[in-house]
């Protein structure tokens, strides 16, 4: 009478883990294509063909490739916020405007700052400021939440209204350039373009924020699965009164994830700002803040799988108006929706079945 | 060995089996919760499920009732094929479940529960006189006393008991299973439940009882099935059995029923400043708003066990909460080793020397989806912490240490604590709790849905800490533990603590008076 408790290995745990990690979404990228291809043929147009050209004008030339980066760049912004705040349990809704916030932030430093800043001094400048209006604005349903338990969805969603007012009211009535509505351009800490290095990516908006949010990324992906404060983080986020037994204070991981997460979504406003315009204009965020919610829930939460879902994303959105000839741009609108939907629905069901798989093949 | 003791009790004749179940299989995810596990029980017999937790009783009861289907295997309720049936087909036929934790509407009235999916109805309205004159009917009938217009909410917990137990008869149930009825009784309800399963059952009901209990098995029943990891290992006559072996065929091996205590409580470790746990005048309110915990004071001194004996419910939870740093003090003092920490906080208490095994380790006491090794370092995180960085060797490493010394199955740190059984996590509780450097531990139904083995060793541990000169201050439901374990030991009730006494002179029937308040003390 033996004991015969399976022996798992931890390498079996990791491949598992992968597999979950994995599989889900890809099904639900199926799902989405099959979607897809239903509506293009319901347009008389012929599936392959659309996806062809979609293919082409995004990865198939270096001006479309640059414009994915380019909105890839915004989105894993917002995507890495919301997923930050997710990680806590908490649902930060308030991306839109704290990117907004912190692009006018950006705009402001580069203004202040005199024509010939060394440009490493003006971008860290400018960067901060950014960051520091963001996280501002995060920071406000933060201390609602934990002083008086204001819900923190409620709070952003609201915040949201108030704060994009408020910056359109300032651009309108202080700061624009006559018969438009955006500042002046900004003196210093205009980020280079990639088309500076590779001269094939002319014409595209793709600039070194690139880089910037991939750093912030791996930054993310080591607070959270490396230092300590990652580790209270995720475990308020799982269970809040274990965290709370273990003597974290569940109030102040609140505060600091909500506050990081305007963070983030304020840096994401350099991409426009001080990579692409070089000025802040009004409503430039145009939704990338809102996207970033379902990046964040198609990327899974995890730093890595924002930066995919976010390409993803930027691909549908840059693929729209290459397909435009043919079936109308929106059709990539309903296409996000789709995918969004078909991760939320099929993510459980397709880990159920592949639980229920490896069970069998255990016995 | 398993075999001969499973044929040893085919008696049953050739009548048809209330319930006959062969060869279940059932999986989840990688676990196999019954391998091949069967059960046979005779119309009109009371029947004892006893086993490990996790050795696949509670699984096999769901398959009993339709909650969920077998992988394999055969159903077969009075002969009758059945297998993958649903829980209306189970109900239909006459199967009652009674849970362990209630399924009542706590805002509704103990008629409105009862009739609840059945309503007697006067022109679509309730008929409320109705369904309160057949719950009274039903209640004298059975012996089963409940009041038919109180809330739920307002009930003890066993009468809230009752009125489970009454819901299922309502819908006709002749069979009915009962999962670990007792947790949460006091001794004389325990025996008001024996009186009224007795009488169903003379009255030609079937009862199966699952318990892990042994003194409620012999007690109780009339035959035994023994299950083991996932397989039935034992089908026994009560009549014809003892304890001790009941107890081997569930763990598989000799097992000491009771803790060996009494070593001489170790003296001398009361040098300057090691003063154990004080508690004065310490109030607690609920959530409320009401006193829950209603000015306790008491001390337990290093190298001494204080065991709180009481029904659950009478503020045992809040006053734990309370020392732990986790709800709020209203009012007294509590003092670690002479220092104050009535208002600091949960990591400051830690560093006071305070460790706390928790009531309640799926909600506090894990993080269900860390692995193994990550929980091994809540609470002390900082300790496995460079310059914010978390020491993933050291972690590993401790982990490593941790599985081995308390025995934690699989031994593997990388697992999620939601793969390992209840049992095992509560090691992962214990072992974390009692590795790092303390002097006062806070030990909260510290074998709650364990088994048998690990009992053992958790008692054990108790022990050694105790020796080693550490203050214990014990709060379980099990009062053969507080008995077997403790020093002195106090009763909680309503929020105070009626008396407090050397367990020498205590008994399971003097602190059963204290503990249903039909004896007042004067202590605190």
């Amino acid at each position: 009478m033996a004991e015969e408790k399976p022996r798992m290995f931890a390498g079996v745990a990791w491949r598992e883990r992968a597999e979950e990690a994995l599989i889900p979404p890809l099904v639900a990228l199926l799902v989405a294509l099959i979607c897809g291809d239903l509506l293009i043929l319901s347009y008389g147009q012929s599936p392959a063909e659309v996806y062809r050209l979609l293919l082409e004008g995004t990865w198939g030339n270096a001006y479309g490739f640059g414009q994915v980066l380019y909105k890839a760049t915004t989105l894993t912004f917002t995507g890495l916020a919301v997923s930050f705040g997710l990680r806590a349990g908490l649902f930060n809704i308030g991306a839109e405007s704290q990117l907004a916030a912190g692009g006018f932030a950006a705009a402001l430093a580069g203004l202040a700052l005199p024509v010939g800043t060394p440009l490493i001094f003006a971008l860290l400048v400018c960067i901060i400021a950014a960051g520091a209006a963001g996280g501002m604005v995060g920071a406000v349903p933060a201390y609602l939440k934990t002083r008086f338990g204001a819900h923190e969805v409620i709070v952003t969603i609201m915040l949201n209204f108030i704060v994009l007012a408020f910056l359109n009211w300032i651009v309108a009535a202080r700061l624009h350039v006559p018969e438009t509505l955006h500042t002046p351009e900004i003196h210093a800490g205009a980020l280079p373009r990639v088309s500076e290095i590779f001269p094939a990516f002319h014409g595209s908006a793709a600039n070194l924020a690139l880089i910037v949010v991939l750093l912030v990324a791996a930054a993310v992906w080591f607070y959270l699965f490396r230092t300590s404060g990652g580790y209270s983080l995720r475990a308020v986020g799982l269970q809040p009164d274990a965290a709370e037994y273990g003597g974290i204070s569940v109030g102040r991981v609140w505060l600091q994830a909500l506050t990081v997460s305007g963070v983030i979504a304020g840096m994401g406003g350099i991409n426009y700002v001080l990579g692409y315009k070089h000025y802040y204009e009004d409503g430039f965020a145009g939704g990338s803040g809102f996207l970033g919610i379902a990046v964040a829930l198609v990327g899974r939460n995890h730093p890595v799988g924002v930066v995919i879902a976010a390409f993803f994303f930027a691909t549908l959105s840059q693929g729209g108006l290459a397909i435009h000839a043919f079936v109308p741009k929106q059709m990539m609108d309903v296409l996000q929706g789709v995918v969004i939907l078909a991760v939320a629905m099929s993510v459980p069901e397709v880990r159920r079945v592949l639980r229920d798989s490896r069970r069998r093949s255990v016995a | 060995m398993s075999s001969d003791l499973v044929s040893q009790a085919h008696g049953t004749g050739a009548g048809t089996l209330a319930i006959r179940m062969e060869g279940i299989d059932k999986y989840f995810g990688a676990v196999h919760a019954n391998r091949g596990a069967s059960l046979e029980v005779a119309p009109g017999e009371i029947h004892a499920l006893v086993g490990e937790n996790g050795a696949g009783k509670s699984t096999l009861m769901r398959i009993l009732g339709g909650l969920m289907k077998p992988d394999a295997g055969r159903v077969e309720v009075n002969g009758r094929d059945v297998t993958g049936w649903s829980t209306s087909d189970a109900i239909a036929a006459g199967i009652g479940i009674v849970h362990q934790h209630f399924m009542l509407v706590p805002t509704l009235t103990v008629a409105e529960n009862l009739v609840l999916g059945s309503e007697p109805t006067n022109k679509g309205v309730l008929d409320y006189p109705r369904a309160a004159e057949s719950v009274r009917s039903l209640s004298t009938e059975t012996g089963l006393a409940v009041e038919p217009g109180r809330k739920i909410a307002d009930l003890s917990v066993g009468e809230a008991q009752r009125v489970e137990i009454l819901k299922v008869l309502f819908r006709g149930a002749k069979i009915l299973v009962l999962d670990e009825p007792t947790a949460v009784l006091s001794p004389p309800e325990v025996r008001e439940l024996w009186t009224v399963l007795r009488r169903l059952r003379d009255k030609g009901d079937t009862i199966v009882l699952i318990t892990h209990r042994l003194d409620e098995v012999v007690d109780l029943s009339d035959t035994i099935t023994v299950m083991r990891a996932g397989k039935t290992v034992a089908r026994i006559k009560t009549s014809e059995t003892t304890p001790a072996e009941i107890a081997r065929a569930m763990v598989g091996r000799e097992v000491a029923l009771s803790a060996g205590k009494r070593v001489a409580a170790s003296s001398g470790t009361e040098s300057r400043g090691n003063r154990g746990l004080e508690v004065r005048d310490l109030v607690i309110n609920g959530s409320r708003g009401t006193r829950v915990v209603d000015g306790v004071s008491f001390t337990v001194k290093p190298g001494e066990i204080l065991g709180i004996a009481g029904v659950e419910g009478n503020g045992q939870t809040e006053l734990i909460e309370g020392l732990a740093g986790l709800r709020a003090i209203a009012g007294g003092q509590i003092l670690i080793d002479a220092v104050d920490i009535t208002r600091r906080p949960v990591s400051a208490r830690h560093d006071e020397g305070l460790s706390h095994i928790p009531e309640d380790r799926h909600r506090r006491g894990l993080i269900l989806e860390y692995s193994v090794a990550d929980n091994l370092i809540l609470g002390v995180q900082e300790r496995f912490t460079k310059r914010t960085v978390i020491d993933g060797a050291a972690v590993l490493a401790n982990a490593a240490e941790q599985i081995s010394s308390f025995d934690i199955r699989p031994p593997d740190g990388a697992l999620p604590a939601r793969a390992l059984s209840g049992g095992n996590q509560q090691k992962v509780v214990i072992a974390r709790e009692m590795s790092r450097g303390f002097s006062v531990l806070l030990a909260s139904q510290p074998t709650r849905g364990v088994d048998v083995g690990a009992i053992e060793f958790i008692h054990q541990r108790l022990l050694e800490a105790r020796t080693a000169g550490k203050a214990i201050l014990l709060v379980s439901a099990e009062l053969n533990e507080v008995l077997a374990l403790s020093d002195r030991i106090a009763v909680m009730y309503r929020g105070r603590f009626p008396v407090i006494m050397p367990a020498a002179e205590a008994s399971e029937d003097v602190l059963g008076e204290y503990m249903i308040g039909a004896k007042k003390g004067n202590a605190a």
